[in-house]
């Protein structure tokens, strides 16, 4: 009788994510036991606080470099640093799904059963308090995504990536306004996201395929195996090639790079503006930090081979990014292609090889989330009688109406625009420069070229906002409430302060940039 | 006391002007001008000091300070000038309080560019005429104006003192900000194309240079010290790149021909305050980068380079000032003289000479002081008119005499008539050029010729001739000077005749620097002596 060995658990390396997904069963039971008036206060505490306490247990773990579970979740330096990066943003994107000045009732519908665009339907978005579930939706796609930073092998990290993905689609769909397109949206990223998922599921198959033969070790799909048959394995390399790929398709799909990318515009405008944020930060932290994991880790010793593959899908993202977002005249859009264009700069970063390109990529990535979620703050300001006022057209003189967040918004569409004295300028530096030191000279230039392209519609929104004369239609700015004034400030604060004085966050992921194996 | 810190105070102390301004009450647009102009003053005692303190002979680099900022990728806070710097530091002190002082009430009354209101100092008058062409909006920060204009200050110094070629870039690039403002929320027809053309044009310069800033930093070994980059050795192809890189940025900068579509347009729609700010200091950011980055860092594809760019600045020379003869809006003609004159300078840089190249320098101040008093004077005939087009014009010097002369003077040492400072680098850069390469000096001496035209008849058109009787109905040109104005032009004028008649104090600060900066590149030859000077100046 073979005896039953349980893997040692180290229940303090794996605290940030256990307090997460508790926090979430929490919140499950907060909705089936507190009384609804007081389940919003509740709800939102009970989220936020679970953050803190997270974020207090990596700040505490800082100095762990280990695996653990039996091999399942590695908890070191990148990791740690990026699920501390997860966290910040994500007790940022809670304040803005918790205001409920600037809209009666939030951001989110009451009953989302109820037929869109019916009276019942018009009624809720008059004013009927939001759901509450948003937080324990919340909840656990933030344990989700601490559990896809760290995962060490190739299952894990598919249920982590399931685990934050089914809340999202959800999210999505819960708009209190435009239903009918936020409804669309979810749909839209739930199918999209499906295929993506059985791409990633299909990979760790063929890859597992591939570990089978390798000398001393049984067949897995933990990262210490794939690296380990990337060098030694007998069998075929098309099974490795095709296993990455389909791998890369799924975690690119995430990472919103081109071709890939065709959910994000529709999603980021449909989905509810506080959830768009928390896709553009956490999301892309998730999912680059997978990306970072499997490719500097796993299939390290495949470098020659995956470069220049994705190599070309940084440079299309770029492109895609840069280019369609001139076209765009929707802000909440136009904000989606300028993610999948910092996109393409983050993989310039990953395909960077050497620690400071992971170093750099996780430096541009909290830099990013900031902004984003400050850009995404402003625009739950900026609305009208029917909700937030997206078209572009309609933010025109909004310098004149209301200077103070018409600045603010323009510093941080500079920062986007990667003018010096703003993290968007540390952050690209932070990433082109260890690509070009490794040799990547054509995705730096690339880089460059793009960000030119780019920068001409950041500057029209600019021009709108305050070159134009104020239209009878433009929208004034809504006076926020304490948590999206938060937010905001705390999003401009640091993208000024990453711009300024970078040299105290580059340490920390300077000191994080190994990993472990 | 030449330990005091001084590039460094001097290029904060703008900043925090601007914030003091910045705060004040809108409603209080005076106070906002006087703190200004008297925080202006302020940074031009302190340049003076510094100009006194300067060692004539000393070190090619004085006032080096050092902090470290971001040590992870080797940034510091490094300040340091050379003789070049330092003059361009100067001229920059000079033409900032002027500029406040002659802007006094442009951003006054709504519209953007000088209202036809001014009548005298003390009156804030807000009941002129709407202009034609220039839409008439309210309710614009005058605090803002001038806290903008400081802010610039700020940039346009930090860019020249700067020593650590990251903080450069910082500057380069953040300079644009202000002057985008200046010019889109400030500037009269046309401004929010003409600030987004300039704003673009900038940054895509910008961001070559940012690609060679980066190649730069990884082949030098992770630094990005001038001192330390300059005795860098870069393999051929490299270099050819990474000083193409930085030549494209200070090209558009400058800007030299095919890349200067975009002076015209933001030259015309800014206000004639930060018009005189941007060709007569912001623009020399470019010539200055040539001369202190393109030159030394890579000195051999500065060479190969040379001939292209000796054939775009004979080409900006000749066919800037074509498009200038035709121009009929005075601040676009001023801008394409600009061009022109900018074709002067890079021939003097790219011919190798330290005698061009000290005229190429000289060039750069006095182009700063004489298109600076052309802009404001031009400035103060348009806000008088009401109309930049010279076809609205004519035989106004029966109506306003002095602003008349004044405009001639200023449009006489534009066309360097000797006597006038632009006289002696145009001379400098000719001979220099002269020595080592005749067909490029013959041809570059047909834009004198051309210089003539355009000053001079403009001059005709707009202040000789029959009176146009439409401009007797124009309240604004039965006014002559003010004392605000004969303020402004008069210290122009004497510096202009200054250093007409005797350059030396310039001279001596730059030809070190010049000497060392053509030493990098491998050239030497006996710099051009007083003597020399004074001769030509005769």
């Amino acid at each position: 009788m073979t005896e039953l060995k349980l893997p040692s658990i180290d229940y303090a390396a794996l605290a940030p994510t256990l307090i997460m997904l508790g926090a979430a069963l929490v919140g499950v039971l907060v909705e089936a036991f507190v009384p609804r008036r007081l389940r919003h206060v509740v709800q939102l505490s009970v989220a936020l606080l679970a953050v803190l306490a997270a974020l207090t247990m990596v700040v505490l773990n800082a100095d762990d470099r280990l695996i653990t579970i039996g091999g399942a979740i590695a908890v070191d330096g990148p990791a740690l640093f990026l699920q501390g990066a997860i966290l910040v943003l994500a007790a940022m994107a809670l304040l803005l799904i918790g205001e409920r000045t600037v809209e009666r009732g939030g951001a989110f519908v009451a009953q989302a059963a109820v037929t869109a665009e019916s009276a019942d339907d018009r009624r809720q978005a008059e004013g009927a308090n939001g759901l509450t579930e948003v937080y324990p939706l919340t909840t656990f796609a933030i344990g989700g995504m601490l559990i896809f930073v760290a995962a060490n092998d190739l299952l894990t990290m598919f249920i982590a990536l399931e685990v934050f993905s089914l809340p999202l689609y959800l999210l999505c769909a819960l708009a209190r306004r435009r239903r009918l397109l936020s409804q669309e949206a979810a749909l839209k990223y739930f199918m999209l996201g499906a295929y993506a998922s059985a791409f990633f599921l299909f990979g760790v198959a063929l890859v597992y395929g591939f570990t089978a033969g390798i000398p001393d070790r049984p067949a897995g799909v933990d990262f210490a195996t794939v690296h380990a048959a990337v060098t030694d394995s007998p069998a075929s390399p098309v099974l490795l090639f095709a296993g990455m790929a389909l791998l890369a398709i799924g975690l690119l799909f995430k990472a919103a790079a081109a071709p890939f990318h065709v959910w994000t515009p529709d999603v980021y405008q449909g989905a509810p503006t506080p959830v768009t944020g928390f896709m553009a930060a956490c999301t892309k932290v998730a999912a680059f930090g997978a990306l970072l994991r499997v490719f500097h880790v796993a299939f390290e010793g495949a470098r020659w081979d995956f470069t220049p593959v994705l190599g070309v899908v940084a440079v299309l993202t770029m492109l895609v990014g840069a280019v369609l977002a001139v076209t765009q005249t929707d802000i909440k859009r136009l904000l989606a292609y300028s993610s999948i264009a910092n996109a393409g700069y983050l993989l310039v970063g990953v395909l960077a090889p050497n620690s400071e390109g992971v170093s750099g990529t996780m430096f541009y990535l909290v830099a990013y989330g900031f902004s984003v979620l400050a850009a995404f703050a402003v625009v739950t300001l900026v609305r009208d009688a029917d909700g937030e006022a997206t078209h572009l057209s309609r933010w025109a003189g909004l310098g004149r109406r209301s200077p103070f967040y018409a600045a603010l918004f323009t510093f941080i569409l500079l920062a986007f625009a990667g003018i010096p004295l703003t993290s968007g300028f540390t952050s690209k530096f932070a990433v082109f420069g260890p690509a070009l030191d490794g040799g990547q000279a054509w995705l730096v230039i690339a880089g460059v070229l793009t960000s030119m392209v780019l920068a001409f519609p950041y500057l029209r929104v600019v021009v709108m906002m305050w070159l134009s004369e104020p239209g009878e239609s433009t929208p004034t700015v809504t006076v926020p409430g304490g948590l999206t004034s938060a937010a905001l400030m705390i999003g401009v604060i640091a993208t000024l302060v990453l711009g300024v004085a970078p040299a105290p966050l580059l340490d920390l992921a300077t000191g994080a940039a190994e990993f472990v194996r | 006391m030449s330990d005091f810190p001084f590039l460094s105070v001097l290029t904060v102390a703008p900043l925090v002007g601007a914030l003091v301004v910045a705060l004040l009450p809108r409603h209080r647009p005076e106070l906002a001008k006087q703190v200004a102009l008297g925080w202006s003053l302020l940074v031009l005692a302190l340049s003076v000091v510094m100009w006194v303190t300067w060692q004539t002979g000393g070190e090619r680099f004085q006032f080096r300070e050092s902090y470290p900022w971001i040590p992870n990728w080797g940034v510091n806070f490094t300040f340091a000038a050379d003789g070049i710097a330092l003059v361009m530091l100067m001229l920059i002190a000079v033409l900032v309080p002027l500029v406040i002082l002659a802007s006094w009430h442009d951003a006054d009354g709504g519209s953007g560019a000088p209202t036809a209101t001014d009548r005298g100092a003390g009156a804030d008058r807000q009941d002129g005429p709407a202009r034609a062409g220039i839409p008439a909006t309210s309710k614009r920060s005058v605090p803002m104006y001038f806290a903008l204009l400081l802010v610039l200050e700020c940039t346009m110094i930090g860019v020249f003192a700067a020593a650590d070629v990251f903080l450069f870039y910082v500057f380069f690039e953040v300079m644009l900000v202000p002057m985008y403002f200046l010019i889109g929320s400030y500037g009269g027809h046309q401004r929010q194309y003409a600030a987004v053309k300039f704003f673009l044009y900038s940054l895509v310069g910008g961001l070559f240079m940012l690609a060679a800033v980066i190649g730069l930093w990884v082949v030098g070994g992770k630094t990005f010290d001038w001192v330390a980059l300059s005795q860098v050795d870069i393999s051929t192809g490299t270099e050819r790149w990474l000083f193409l890189g930085f030549f494209l940025a200070f090209a558009i900068k400058a800007p030299f021909f095919p890349f200067h579509t975009w002076l015209p347009d933001a030259g015309g729609a800014a206000p004639a305050g930060a018009a005189a700010l941007l060709v007569g200091v912001l623009d020399k950011v470019g010539t200055f980068g040539i001369l202190r980055y393109c030159l030394p860092l890579f000195p051999d594809a500065a060479k190969w380079f040379a001939p292209w760019a000796l054939a775009l600045g004979l080409i900006g020379i000749i066919y800037a000032a074509l498009l200038a003869v035709g121009q009929n809006d005075l601040k676009r003609l001023v801008s394409y003289t600009s061009i022109a004159h900018f074709g002067f300078i890079g021939v003097g840089i790219f011919a190798f000479t330290s005698q061009a190249a000290t005229g190429a320098v000289l060039y750069m101040v006095n182009h700063g002081l004489a298109t600076g008093l052309l802009f404001l004077v031009v400035g103060m005939l348009i806000a008088r008119r009401g109309s930049a087009l010279i076809s609205d014009f004519g035989g106004a010097g029966k109506l306003v005499p002095v602003l008349a002369g004044v405009l001639f003077f200023a449009g006489l040492a534009s066309l360097a008539l000797p006597g006038t400072a632009p006289f002696i680098s145009e001379f400098l850069v000719l001979i220099g050029t002269f020595t080592v390469n005749k067909p490029v000096a013959v041809i570059a001496t047909l834009g004198i010729i051309l210089a003539a035209a355009y000053v001079l008849w403009m001059v005709q058109r707009t202040t000789q001739g029959t009176l146009n009787p439409a401009l007797t109905e124009v309240d604004g040109m039965k006014r002559d000077l003010n004392l605000r104005e004969k303020v402004v032009v008069a210290p122009l004028i004497a510096l202009i005749v200054l250093l007409g008649f005797y350059p030396k104090p310039v001279t001596d600060v730059i030809n070190p620097a010049v000497q060392a900066t053509m030493q990098d590149i491998g050239r030497t030859d006996p710099a051009p002596s007083v003597g020399n000077v004074q001769e030509a100046a005769k």
